[in-house]
């Protein structure tokens, strides 16, 4: 179902969200502990350019990731294909993509 | 047709955990969005919605939800190194690695969120 | 475990391309029986229309591949002892392959796709040079020897669910034959092949689930010769080819 260069974006998206992503993980483990308040969030990634560059990234390398994963998924199960499933791919990757974004401007950009 | 016995080793098992995860997180991911995008115009709903999950269930659904992360990176992992690294043999155990990692990291989270 | 009743019930699928349903029959148990022996038994003694394959009965050709208990087996190297569920044996032709009659399945799509994939040799030189050497010690022949055993019998093509799932995958026996003339210094195909298999039905729909692997009864390895495939075409995408080990004709 994949062509050469579908299951590259998968691959190399995959492959910059791997370091990303436990990261992340780690950051949840030690943000969790003695409770979350958006006070203490915010007070760590607001105005932080490093953190805006990494969950940046993040999303886009998931949007991408996922509305390729998605595609197979939906190919696979349902039977879809041609132009009507290249146009749900492009809303998943949208709309992941916009949502990310806004999230990341939310949390990162100052005050 | 019965048995379907080819849907009973390791690493079809191993395949259906990748895509249940990969599925469960895409569906998710709009939501985690959101509630974070609270942060820009509605930080007391922010606020409410993190006080909100300070409770034993929402905590065991985030354990659930890190471990589904966790397991489908570290079988990721696994895809990868069996795709572009020389071949081994060990691909039942990797995968059944993969799943012991994803539990020690996600179990982690839950020990830190009490 | 062996068959403590008198009698085997066995479901045989009846039908064709436009569709069928099992049919029960009822089949004297034996000590020492295979699967094959219970199909031609029905064949023989209760319904001569009941169409199935088979040629050598000795697990060398692959003609008699079937669904045994939802399993893609070979019914003469299946012992009922084995298959059965109690005394049950449910039979079917092949899966993921068009239905001709009853048990035999039609092979057309699977050696299309052989064909598809490049799986044929490409000549790399005329009869008037010498032989291309072959050295049996070399590491790329012995990843090509691992494969070349393959009889065509469909079962690992059968046993695919991302086969099921995708009618252009190529599937796992014609992607390991395209492996194995990858790796043969007497084929000089091998940018022919990496475009066949790069394709949307190629190597990169595979998902690694192993029931090819599993179910070979030649024990060979798809799911391993398709990661090379991969791994080949990963390294030719980025522009690091593997040097040739062939003089070019």
């Amino acid at each position: 179902m994949l062509d050469i260069r579908l299951y590259m974006l998968q691959r190399i998206t995959a492959l910059i969200m791997a370091p990303l992503t436990l990261g992340h993980i780690a950051v949840m483990i030690y943000a969790i502990q003695g409770g979350l308040s958006a006070a203490e969030i915010l007070g760590r990634t607001q105005g932080s350019f490093w953190w805006m560059l990494f969950y940046g990234s993040f999303v886009i390398a998931v949007a991408i990731h996922g509305a390729i994963g998605l595609r197979v998924v939906v190919h696979e199960t349902f039977g879809m294909k041609g132009a009507g499933l290249t146009v749900l791919t492009w809303m998943v990757a949208a709309g992941l993509a916009i949502m990310g974004l806004y999230a990341v401007i939310a949390v990162t950009v100052a005050p | 047709m019965n048995s379907q016995g080819h849907r009973k080793h390791g690493l079809w098992l191993a395949f259906a955990l990748h895509r249940l995860s990969g599925v469960a997180l895409a569906l998710f991911l709009p939501l985690h969005f959101y509630v974070l995008s609270l942060a820009l115009n509605q930080p007391e709903q922010l606020d409410g919605f993190l006080r909100w999950s300070d409770q034993p269930l929402v905590k065991a659904a985030e354990f659930g939800l890190i471990f589904l992360l966790a397991v489908h990176i570290f079988g990721g992992l696994r895809l990868m190194a069996l795709e572009w690294l020389p071949w081994s043999p060990k691909q039942k155990t990797f995968a059944a690695a993969a799943v012991a990692a994803a539990l020690f990291v996600s179990g982690g989270f839950l020990l830190s969120a009490m | 475990m062996p068959i403590e009743t008198e009698e085997l019930s066995v479901s045989v699928w009846r039908g064709d391309q436009k569709g069928g349903e099992f049919e029960e029959f009822s089949v004297p148990a034996r000590q020492n029986q295979t699967v094959l022996d219970v199909v031609a038994y029905i064949q023989q003694n209760i319904d001569p229309a009941l169409t199935y394959r088979f040629a050598c009965r000795v697990g060398m050709c692959g003609s008699c591949a079937m669904m045994v208990n939802g399993e893609p087996r070979w019914t003469c190297r299946t012992h009922v002892n084995n298959a059965a569920k109690g005394n049950r044996l449910e039979i079917a032709p092949l899966r993921n392959l068009p239905v001709i009659k009853d048990l035999a399945a039609d092979m057309d799509p699977f050696f299309d796709k052989w064909v598809g994939a490049e799986g044929v040799h490409h000549a790399s030189r005329s009869r008037d040079e010498p032989i291309a050497p072959v050295d049996p010690t070399d590491s790329n022949r012995l990843e090509a020897s691992e494969g070349i055993e393959c009889i065509n019998c469909a079962v690992c093509y059968a046993a695919c669910d991302t086969v099921a799932a995708n009618d252009d995958y190529l599937g796992p026996a014609a992607l390991q034959r395209a492996w194995t003339l990858y790796n043969d210094t007497k084929d000089s195909g091998q940018a022919a092949i990496l475009d066949a298999v790069s394709g949307k039905g190629g190597c990169h729909t595979c998902h690694s689930q192993g029931g090819c692997s599993l179910y070979c009864p030649n024990e060979l390895n798809p799911m391993k010769a398709i990661a090379g495939l991969k791994r080949a075409s990963a390294a030719s995408f980025f522009g690091w080819h593997r040097p040739s080990t062939r003089r070019d004709s």
